[in-house]
C-alpha cells in the first residue's frame, strides 16, 4: 500500500480498500445475489398519469405456467399494506387501489420463476382505467379548477402540501423598498434525476419458521429502512436484517423506500421463497426519487455601489403525487433557507409552497443536503443578475460582499450559524488557477471576432452533516450515528459504522480516521457497514453526512479506546496515566521515551491474564453515538469557461476550475474523486438532463436515450484547488464534500453561458438544461421551446 | 435452442431461450456477475464484454448471436495473480468509485490498448472517444482517462509490456 513517508499512518492518499474486488468484477451488488429457489418479481405500472382504476384482471397472468402469483392493491389492502408512510409523514400507495396518480405508478406485482417470465406476465394483466385530467404544471396545481390528486386523504380538498418560510418578511420588504437597486428573476430548477448506474432493487428472503426477514437492498439508509419496515409490516425489528451490499451509486436516489421493495417482501412472505425484484432503467427514471423541480421567483436588493443588502424568494415546490421527499421533519423545504449564500446581508426571507402534481413522487436530495442545491443555484444566479444590472465584474461583486473570516461563527438571517470560512482566499485561489484576468482579455478578443466565450463564477456555502437531534429527525428518528470499535488481542481492529459506501470509499477513509487516532495501520482495520445485524444504529449516508456525523463518531470512539489504552498502559508501565505521552500508536513515560507500550502490546494486555487497572473490565473496545452540535459549512469557488457555437448554439464546457474547502481532508485522492464526479453531474444538470412531461403527464425522460447523462466527451479535464478551513466543532475538523460539486457547478455553468450571450444577444437568463434548442431560441429572442 | 460459445477460454454449451440476452446468459446462467447491466437502451456500457476481441454491449447481443464466438469478461482479465495494467491503472489513478461501470470500462480500455499495434502514442481525446459509449456516474471521467493512460504508458515502457 502506498504510504506517505512523514505520515506513515492515518490521513493521506491511501489507495482504496474497495478497489481490489471491483476491478476484478467481484463486487456484490444486489442483482448479484442469487439464493436457492429464488423467484423473480416485476411491477406492472400505470400508463396514465391520473386515472381511476375500474378493474384489474390477472387471470391470464396467473395461468402462465411460470407465474407463482400476482399481488394487487386489493390483496395488500386486506393486510393493511396498500399504503406506506413516506419519509415526510405523507403516505404513498404501495400498489394502487383507488386511482393511479402518476405515469409509472405501481399497480400490480407478478412473481414468476425467472425474470423474463415475470415481465411476460405483466403483459397478461388487464387493467381498466377511467382517465382523469392530470395536473402537470406546478404553477397550476393550486388553481381552483385543478383536479384534486390526493382525494384519498381526509380533508384534502386541493393540491396543497405545505407552506414554509424562513427569515423576516417585513424587515426584508423594508430593505427592498429603500434599496437603490432591485433585481428579480423567475428561475426554474428543473426536475432531474440522480440516475445511479445501478438501478434500485431488492432480494427478500423470509424464513417462515424463524420469522426472520433478510433483505438485500439498494439502500443508503439500512437502519432507518429496517425501522420503517418494522412499523409498516408489523415485523418485529430484531427479526429484520437489512443488508445493503455493494451499491452502484446512490446520490440520494436510494434513500426512500420504494413500493417494489415492499412487494418483494410481501411476495417472499406469501410464497415462502426468496424473491428478487430489480427495476429496469425506465422504471428508475419514471418512478423513483427525482430531484429539484423548484419554480422560484427571486429578488436581490443592493446599493448602487454594489453592497448586497437583502434577498428574498417565493418558491413553488413540486413534490409529485406523494410527498416522498426525505427531509428532516421540521424542514419540509430542506435547508433551502441557506439561500443567503456566502454574503453578509441585512435581511432575507423565503417562502416555499409544496404542491402535489401527477408526476413521480419525491423529491430526493440528489447529491445535496436537502435543497441546498436549489438554494445555492438561486443566490448565485441572483448575484450574477445583480452584476449585470450594475455593470460590475461578478468576481468583484462577490469579493465585496463575502462574509469576512473574522465574522465566523456567522449567524445568517435565516437562523444558520456558519461554523468557519475564509471565502476571499478560496475565491482568489480559483481566479489565480483560472487566470481570470487573462480569460477576460481572451473573451474580449473573441467577442471582437464574433466568437462566443463565457466565464462563469459561483461561490457556494453549504450546510451539511444533519444534524443535531434536537432540531433534526426523519420520521422521529434522530439524525445521530453510532460507531463501535473493537481492537482484537493482536492489535487488529474492527470498526462498525451506521453509514455506508455507495462509492465514496468508507472502507478506506473510516479506517484512516481510526488509524490517525489510534496509530493502528489502516490495513489492520476492517470497516463493517451496510448490514443492520453487524453495525450500530444510525441514519445513513446522504446529504454529505458521513464524514461530518459518522466520521466524527469514528474519531470519538477511537479516542474512547485510546483513553482505555492509556489506563492499561499506565498499569503496564507502573506509571500514572497523567505521566504518559501519546505519540501515534504508542504511550511512553514522559521524559523517558524508551519506556513505552505500543497499542498492539496494550491490546494484548487488555485481553491477557494479568491484572488490569481499576475501571478496566478487559478487552479494548468502545461504542459511541455522535450527536453533532451543529452542522458543518463547506464552501467553494468555481469558475467555468464555455464556448458556444454561434451556428448551432451548442455549449461546450472548455474548462472548469473548482476550489473546495471541506475542512480537513482525510484522503485527498478520494475527496478529489468526489469533486470530479459531482462536477460531471453538474454539467449534466446544466446542459443535458431533464425529466420533462407532456400535458397528459407522460414522462419524456424515461430512458438514457431521452435523459442524457454526460459521457467523457461532454466534460473537460477538471482543474482543482483547495483551501483548508477546519470545522471548529468537528473532532477532526472535517466538513464533508460529496455534494459540494453538484451544488456549486450548475450556477457557474449557467453564469458562463449568460456571460457569453448577454452582450451580443441581450440574453439575461436561460433555464436549465441549456440544450442547443433552448440556447438557440434565447439567442433569437424567442421564448424557450418546450422540451 | 442450443448454443455453444467460448467464455473466458472455456467452451460452454447451453440450452437457452432464443431471446436470451448475452448479459443475462453471462450473469444468470454462468454466474459471471462481474458484467453489469444498467439501462434498457444500449446507452450505458455497464455490460461491455469482448467478443472476438472487440468491445460489445452484451445487453444488445443475443446469446445465440455469440454462438461460435469467443467472449471475454472482466473475470478473465487478471492473469494468474497478476493484475492487468488496466486494472492496476484504475487503482493507481482512482479511476473508480462505486465500481459499477468499472468492468465495462476496463474491457473497453483493454481492447483499445490491444488495438494499438506497436504501442503508438494514445491521446486523451482517443481515450475519451473510446469510452464515449459508456456512462460513469461517479468519477467525472478524468481519472478513468488517467487510469487508461497509466496502463498505456506502462505497456509502452521498455521494461513493461505484458
Ligand atoms: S446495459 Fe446499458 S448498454 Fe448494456
Ligand atoms: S464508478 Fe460508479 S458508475 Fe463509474
Amino acid at each position: 500500500m502506498a504510504m506517505i513517508e512523514e505520515r506513515p499512518i492515518g490521513f493521506g492518499r491511501l489507495k482504496r480498500k474497495e478497489d481490489p474486488r471491483f476491478i476484478r468484477g467481484q463486487g456484490t451488488y444486489v442483482d448479484d445475489v442469487t439464493l436457492p429457489g429464488m423467484l423473480h418479481g416485476a411491477v406492472l405500472r400505470s400508463p396514465l398519469a391520473h386515472a381511476r382504476i375500474v378493474s384489474i384482471d390477472a387471470s391470464a397472468a396467473l395461468a402462465h405456467p411460470k407465474v407463482r402469483g400476482v399481488i394487487t392493491g386489493k390483496d395488500l389492502e386486506a393486510q393493511k399494506l396498500a399504503w406506506m408512510p413516506t419519509m415526510s409523514y405523507d403516505t404513498q400507495a404501495v400498489l394502487a387501489t383507488d386511482k393511479v396518480r402518476f405515469q409509472g405508478q405501481e399497480v400490480a406485482f407478478v412473481i414468476a420463476d425467472d425474470r423474463y417470465a415475470a415481465r411476460d406476465a405483466l403483459e397478461l394483466i388487464d387493467v381498466e382505467y377511467e382517465p382523469l385530467p392530470a395536473v402537470v404544471n406546478a404553477r397550476k396545481a393550486l388553481d381552483a379548477d385543478a383536479p384534486v390528486i390526493r382525494d384519498d386523504k381526509d380533508g384534502q380538498t386541493d393540491n396543497h402540501i405545505f407552506d414554509w418560510e424562513a427569515g423576516d418578511k417585513a424587515e426584508t420588504d423594508a430593505v427592498f423598498a429603500r434599496a437603490d437597486v432591485v433585481v428579480s428573476r423567475d428561475i426554474i430548477y428543473p426536475r432531474c434525476h440522480p440516475a445511479p448506474l445501478e438501478t434500485c432493487g431488492a432480494v427478500a428472503d423470509y424464513d417462515r419458521v424463524s420469522g426472520h426477514l433478510t433483505l438485500w437492498t439498494t439502500s443508503q439508509a439500512p437502519h432507518a429502512h429496517r425501522t420503517v419496515y418494522a412499523l409498516v409490516a408489523g415485523l418485529p425489528e430484531h427479526k429484520i436484517r437489512v443488508i445493503s451490499p455493494d451499491i452502484g451509486g446512490g446520490f440520494g436516489n436510494k434513500v426512500p423506500i420504494y413500493p417494489g421493495y415492499v412487494c418483494a417482501i410481501v411476495a417472499s412472505i406469501v410464497t415462502g421463497k426468496p424473491v428478487k425484484w430489480m427495476e429496469d432503467r425506465s422504471e428508475n427514471l419514471t418512478s423513483t426519487g427525482f430531484a429539484r423541480d423548484y419554480v422560484m421567483h427571486g429578488g436581490i436588493a443592493a446599493t448602487r455601489d454594489g453592497k448586497i443588502l437583502a434577498v428574498r424568494t417565493d418558491v413553488i415546490a413540486d413534490h409529485g403525487a406523494f410527498n416522498a421527499t426525505a427531509q428532516p421533519t421540521k424542514y419540509p423545504a430542506g435547508f433551502f433557507s441557506i439561500f443567503t449564500g456566502s454574503y453578509d446581508l441585512e435581511a432575507a426571507y423565503c417562502a416555499v409552497h409544496g404542491v402535489y402534481t401527477n408526476k413521480a413522487p419525491g423529491g430526493v436530495a440528489y447529491r445535496c443536503s436537502f435543497r441546498v442545491t436549489e438554494a445555492a443555484y438561486l443566490i448565485e444566479r441572483m448575484v450574477d443578475a445583480l452584476a449585470l444590472e450594475l455593470g460590475t465584474d461578478p468576481a468583484e461583486l462577490r469579493l465585496k460582499n463575502f462574509i469576512r473570516p473574522e465574522q465566523f461563527p456567522y449567524e445568517n438571517k435565516t437562523g444558520w450559524t456558519y461554523d468557519s470560512g475564509d471565502y476571499e482566499t478560496a475565491m482568489r485561489k480559483a481566479m489565480e488557477i483560472a487566470g481570470y484576468d487573462e480569460l477576460r482579455r481572451e473573451q474580449a478578443e473573441k467577442r471582437a471576432k464574433g466568437e462566443l466565450m463565457g466565464i462563469g463564477l459561483s461561490f457556494f456555502t453549504e450546510t451539511v452533516g444533519a444534524g443535531p437531534r434536537k432540531h433534526m429527525d426523519i420520521l422521529g428518528l434522530g439524525m445521530a450515528d453510532g460507531a463501535d470499535l473493537r481492537v482484537h488481542p493482536t492489535g487488529k481492529a474492527v470498526l462498525g459504522i451506521s453509514v455506508q459506501t455507495q462509492g465514496q470509499g468508507h472502507e478506506t477513509t473510516f479506517a484512516q480516521i481510526v488509524a490517525e487516532e489510534l496509530g493502528i495501520p489502516p490495513e489492520d482495520i476492517e470497516v463493517v457497514h451496510g448490514d443492520t445485524d453487524r453495525t450500530p444504529f444510525g441514519l445513513g449516508t446522504y446529504g454529505s453526512r458521513s464524514t461530518p456525523v459518522s466520521g466524527a463518531a469514528a474519531a470519538v470512539v477511537a479516542r474512547k479506546v485510546r483513553d482505555q489504552a492509556r489506563l492499561i498502559a499506565a498499569g503496564m508501565l507502573e506509571a500514572s496515566p497523567d505521566d504518559l505521552e501519546w505519540e501515534k500508536g504508542r504511550f511512553s513515560v514522559k521524559g523517558d521515551p524508551e519506556q513505552g507500550k505500543t497499542i498492539q502490546e496494550i491490546a494484548m494486555a487488555a485481553h491477557g491474564a494479568a491484572d488490569l487497572p481499576e475501571g478496566i473490565e478487559g478487552a479494548l473496545e468502545a461504542q459511541t453515538v455522535y450527536n453533532p452540535p451543529n452542522l458543518t459549512f463547506p464552501f467553494g469557488a468555481y469558475i467555468c469557461v464555455v464556448d458556444i457555437d454561434p451556428g448551432t448554439a451548442q455549449v461546450k464546457v472548455r474548462r472548469f476550475i473548482a476550489v473546495d474547502d471541506c475542512g480537513v481532508r482525510i484522503n485527498p485522492m478520494i475527496v478529489e474523486g468526489q469533486i470530479h464526479g459531482g462536477l460531471a453531474e453538474g454539467v449534466g444538470i446544466a446542459l443535458m438532463e431533464l425529466i420533462a412531461f407532456d400535458e397528459q403527464g407522460n414522462c419524456l425522460g424515461g430512458s438514457f436515450m431521452d435523459y442524457l447523462i454526460p459521457t467523457a466527451l461532454e466534460v473537460p479535464e477538471w482543474e482543482l484547488g483547495e483551501t483548508v478551513t477546519p470545522s471548529p466543532h468537528h473532532p477532526i475538523g472535517a466538513k464533508g464534500v460529496g455534494e459540494s460539486p453538484n451544488v456549486g457547478s450548475p450556477p457557474a455553468i449557467v453564469n458562463a453561458v449568460i456571460d457569453a450571450l448577454y452582450e451580443p444577444y441581450g440574453v439575461s437568463h436561460i433555464d436549465m438544461p441549456m440544450t442547443p434548442a433552448r440556447v438557440w431560441a434565447a439567442m433569437q429572442g424567442r421564448p424557450e421551446p418546450p422540451q | 435452442m442450443q448454443v455453444t460459445l467460448t467464455v473466458n477460454g472455456d467452451e460452454v454449451t447451453s440450452e437457452i431461450e432464443p431471446r436470451l440476452l448475452l448479459v443475462h446468459f453471462l450473469r444468470d446462467t454462468l454466474g459471471l456477475t462481474g458484467t453489469h447491466w444498467g439501462c434498457d437502451t444500449s446507452n450505458c456500457g455497464a455490460c461491455v464484454v469482448l467478443m472476438d476481441g472487440e468491445p460489445v454491449k452484451s445487453c444488445t447481443v443475443l446469446t445465440a448471436m455469440a454462438g461460435g464466438h469467443e467472449v471475454r469478461t472482466i473475470e478473465s482479465v487478471e492473469r494468474g495473480d497478476v493484475l492487468d495494467p488496466v486494472q492496476q491503472g484504475f487503482v493507481e489513478e482512482h479511476g473508480l468509485q462505486c465500481g459499477f461501470c468499472t468492468p465495462g470500462m476496463i474491457m473497453t480500455a483493454r481492447a483499445l490498448l490491444d488495438r494499438r499495434a506497436g504501442g503508438e502514442p494514445l491521446t486523451d481525446a482517443e481515450i475519451r472517444e473510446a469510452i464515449s459509449g459508456q456512462i460513469c456516474r461517479c468519477t467525472g471521467y478524468t481519472n478513468i482517462v488517467k487510469a487508461i493512460r497509466w496502463a498505456a504508458d506502462q505497456e509502452a515502457a521498455p521494461a513493461g509490456g505484458r
